[in-house]
């Protein structure tokens, strides 16, 4: 049998004692038992509830769970360093399948940074229209996360409830944008294209049947004996811990505390909005399942509203630093020409400088930190990724619970793999 | 190399009309059972999660196929599906999951991730799972439609029914 | 939005740990590593940067102080963000740990330290986290090649 060899070091690549051939990627800090007889088990990364990739290395005395440690970077794809090799244009796509579930937030908060470091401002149509968007995709997570969790509780019909509403949102999206799931939608300066004929009449259609389907989902499950059982009283975590660990979005907000981006540093047109911030108790699980439910009614609230104060006008600015010229002028004259190879092979050459752009996620604050030394190609391109330091905190919330809380805890804390490792 | 390729019977016996087509027969018949009970383990990694979600839920359904119930143990499943990249951390996880599995398996690389690494051609993605095991479908996409998963399905069923079944020995 | 004067405050307060400019409408402060965990304090007892929210790096190559250790707050309570900045040489990348003041600086600095090699004098945890025990190298610095692969599992082609 081959062993890899580390190209770099010349050594054999394989981390596990000699003589096994598969080697470990990690090293645990669970190396000795804290208490007599207790157990070390291995939760993941290949497993039905963590949802992607992570793994939890959890010490175990009888059912209850003593310590765990966290292991995330099993879909660490390198995003950093694809982006320090394509324009600011090309890495549209890469910033989508940060948090897949809603990509179009990812897209407008990329996009957003790179605005305010050229200094550009968006036109009032594309503002709504992004924030209208903005809550569709959050209405997307959400749906995705609460039918996740039911399934792992074993309420498949939720499940099925949920998908089947999430389904239709994603169709109706990929009628706007081309793909159901990431669709690099947001440009720099505005968007890919206007919303086509009947669009808002479906969206119109979709949300009457969301209301329809989420309450047969709340008949299901909110009073339901076993759901409360199971989710009452587990996964506690205090507003001070919460805040100490770096918890931001529907945790921290089930903690207690009303801190939401969007009504405290508002952004696109949420100030003009008229929602309310639901929070929770007692920062449990099932806080955090109801949360994330009235976020959703609140999303749909934005959304009728948004509906009716889109204002017509285009969607791009009339910016030729990054807005690509029209097709008929780009064959006609020579200097929309040139624009046109210039935006195409170098990108829109951005001016020297940082910022720290963050906006409200559906699972926290994503930020975008991005580093420019004028020219097309950008020098760092960094996410502050909600999910990767929840990772970090969650141990708070699976300790001194037990074993099968684990799964119930860990899907409410709607950790999103490619947003964690990036 | 890890892993066994799918089984090719090599001729020691004597070739008789009779007991070809009673092999026949059963390779059929197995096939048609095999191909219509697919114990999926779906290896979830990425995005591709959201289309695999979507596929075994109501509105493209995998049940009618037979592929919906997935098995969370390698022992007790048969089809792999690799859904989203893997990483140069996660491949050992990988090989460790497909050694695991019996005979007979197949493995399904959903998604371009899987297939041949994607966009992501950098230090911390495995170019494909290829590389490491040894694949029977693959169906593009970023993500693929659901309606390219049924596709790509329905072309494995069609592989395992023409295929050959060896139940009692390596003739037979 | 916060009172203006609550910007001048804290720009007044944070001038001695370093220059200070708004970038942005964010307040920057360019400060040295050993006054790090000063200006750290300072923020959080005095005006409630509650949530630290990240801590990267950026590579300059040509430099001789070659990495810039970038560090973000966020005050709940006023609303406002600070990032504070500090210049480590290659040779000595050392920077002072935020573990004691903040949780969340644990899996941070982690991630800093796999991807640049940044260290952090007293956290004791440096353990990969993005990437994977035998990975030999930083791959954000701008000289470790982008498609350099480390292979765990030995390929079959």
């Amino acid at each position: 049998m081959g062993i890899a060899i580390n190209p770099l070091s010349g050594l054999p690549s394989s981390a596990s004692a000699p003589g096994s051939k598969i080697p470990n990627p990690i090293r645990t800090s669970l190396t000795d038992h804290e208490r007599e007889g207790s157990v070390i088990v291995n939760i993941g990364p290949s497993h039905p509830a963590t949802h992607g990739t992570v793994q939890i290395v959890a010490e175990l005395d009888g059912e209850r769970v003593l310590r765990t440690d966290v292991h995330c970077g099993y879909l660490h794809r390198g995003f950093e360093k694809e982006c320090e090799d394509h324009t600011w244009h090309n890495l549209i796509p890469y910033v989508d399948r940060l948090n897949y579930c809603s990509a179009l937030i990812n897209d407008f908060a990329y996009c957003d940074a790179v605005e305010q470091l050229m200094g550009i401002e968006i036109t009032p149509r594309t503002r709504y229209l992004r924030t209208l968007l903005s809550e569709y995709s959050r209405l997307c997570d959400h749906l995705t996360c609460v039918a996740a969790s039911m399934m792992e509780l074993g309420a498949m019909t939720a499940f099925l409830y949920m998908v089947m509403v999430r389904d239709y949102m994603y169709e109706h999206l990929a009628a706007l944008t081309g793909a159901r799931v990431t669709y690099s939608y947001g440009r720099i300066g505005g968007l890919a294209d206007d919303l086509p004929l009947g669009w808002l009449t479906r969206l119109e259609e979709i949300l009457r049947q969301y209301e329809d389907f989420i309450g047969r989902v709340h008949g299901l499950i909110d009073r339901n004996r076993i759901f409360i059982d199971r989710m009452r009283g587990v996964g506690v975590i205090s507003t001070a811990d919460a805040l100490n660990w770096g918890f931001t979005g529907p945790i921290l907000r089930s903690t207690g505390l009303p801190i939401d981006l969007r009504k405290d540093t508002p952004y696109l047109a949420y100030s003009e909005l008229d929602f309310q911030v639901p929070v929770g108790i007692n920062g449990d699980n099932y806080d955090r399942y109801y949360v994330r439910m009235r976020e959703m009614d609140e999303s749909v609230h934005m959304m009728r509203q948004l509906m009716d104060m889109l204002p017509a006008g285009p969607i791009n600015v009339d910016d030729r630093r990054c807005i690509f010229p029209p097709k008929t002028l780009v064959y006609n004259e020579i200097e929309s020409l040139i624009n046109h190879f210039k935006l195409v092979m170098e990108g829109p050459s951005v001016p020297p400088g940082d910022i720290y752009v963050a906006h409200e996620a559906p699972n926290g604050e994503l930020g975008f930190y991005i580093v420019s030394v004028g020219g097309g190609v950008p020098h760092k391109v960094h996410v502050r990724s909600p999910s990767f330091v929840h990772m970090g905190g969650v141990h708070k919330m699976l300790n001194g619970y037990q074993l099968a809380d684990v799964i119930t805890t860990f899907g409410s804390v709607n950790m999103i793999g490619g947003e964690c490792d990036r | 190399m890890y892993g066994k390729p799918l089984p090719v019977v090599p001729v020691t016996h004597e070739k008789t009309g009779a007991f070809e087509y009673i092999t026949t027969r059963k390779d059929e018949l197995v096939g048609w059972a095999r191909k219509f009970s697919l114990f999926p383990y779906p290896f979830v990694t990425a995005c591709c999660a959201m289309e695999f979600m979507a596929v075994s839920a109501s509105a493209y359904d995998t049940d009618r196929f037979g592929a919906a119930l997935p098995r969370f143990s390698p022992r007790q499943a048969d089809l792999l599906m690799i859904v989203g990249t893997v990483t140069q951390k996660q491949a050992p996880i990988l090989l460790k999951v497909y050694e695991q599995m019996c005979e007979p398996k197949w493995v399904m690389a959903f998604g371009v991730c899987a297939t041949s690494g994607g966009f992501y051609q950098n230090y911390a993605s495995l170019p494909g799972i290829d590389k490491i095991i040894p694949v029977d479908i693959y169906i593009p996409g970023c993500p693929p439609r659901p309606e390219m998963v049924i596709d790509g399905i329905m072309k494995l069923q069609e592989t395992i029914a023409n295929g050959r079944h060896l139940i009692v020995n390596d003739t037979f | 939005m916060h009172a203006p004067s609550m910007i001048d405050r804290l720009q007044a307060e944070l001038a001695t740990f370093g220059a200070v400019v708004v970038s942005h409408g964010t307040v920057v402060c360019h400060t040295e590593p050993p006054q790090l965990l000063g200006a750290v304090t300072l923020l959080q007892s005095q005006f409630a940067f509650d949530v630290f929210l990240d801590v990267t790096a950026v590579d300059w190559p040509n430099d001789a102080l070659r990495f810039e250790v970038v560090h973000h707050f966020y005050s709940t309570t006023n609303k406002i963000r600070v990032r504070l900045k500090s210049r480590v040489p290659e040779a000595a990348p050392i920077v002072p740990t935020l573990r004691p003041l903040y949780g969340s600086a644990a899996y941070m600095e982690r991630e800093c330290h796999d991807m640049y090699g940044i260290q952090f004098d007293g956290n004791d945890d440096l353990r990969a986290i993005l990437l994977y025990e035998g990975f030999v190298g930083h791959p954000l610095r701008k000289d470790y090649p982008k498609q350099l692969e480390q292979p765990l599992v030995p390929y079959r082609f």
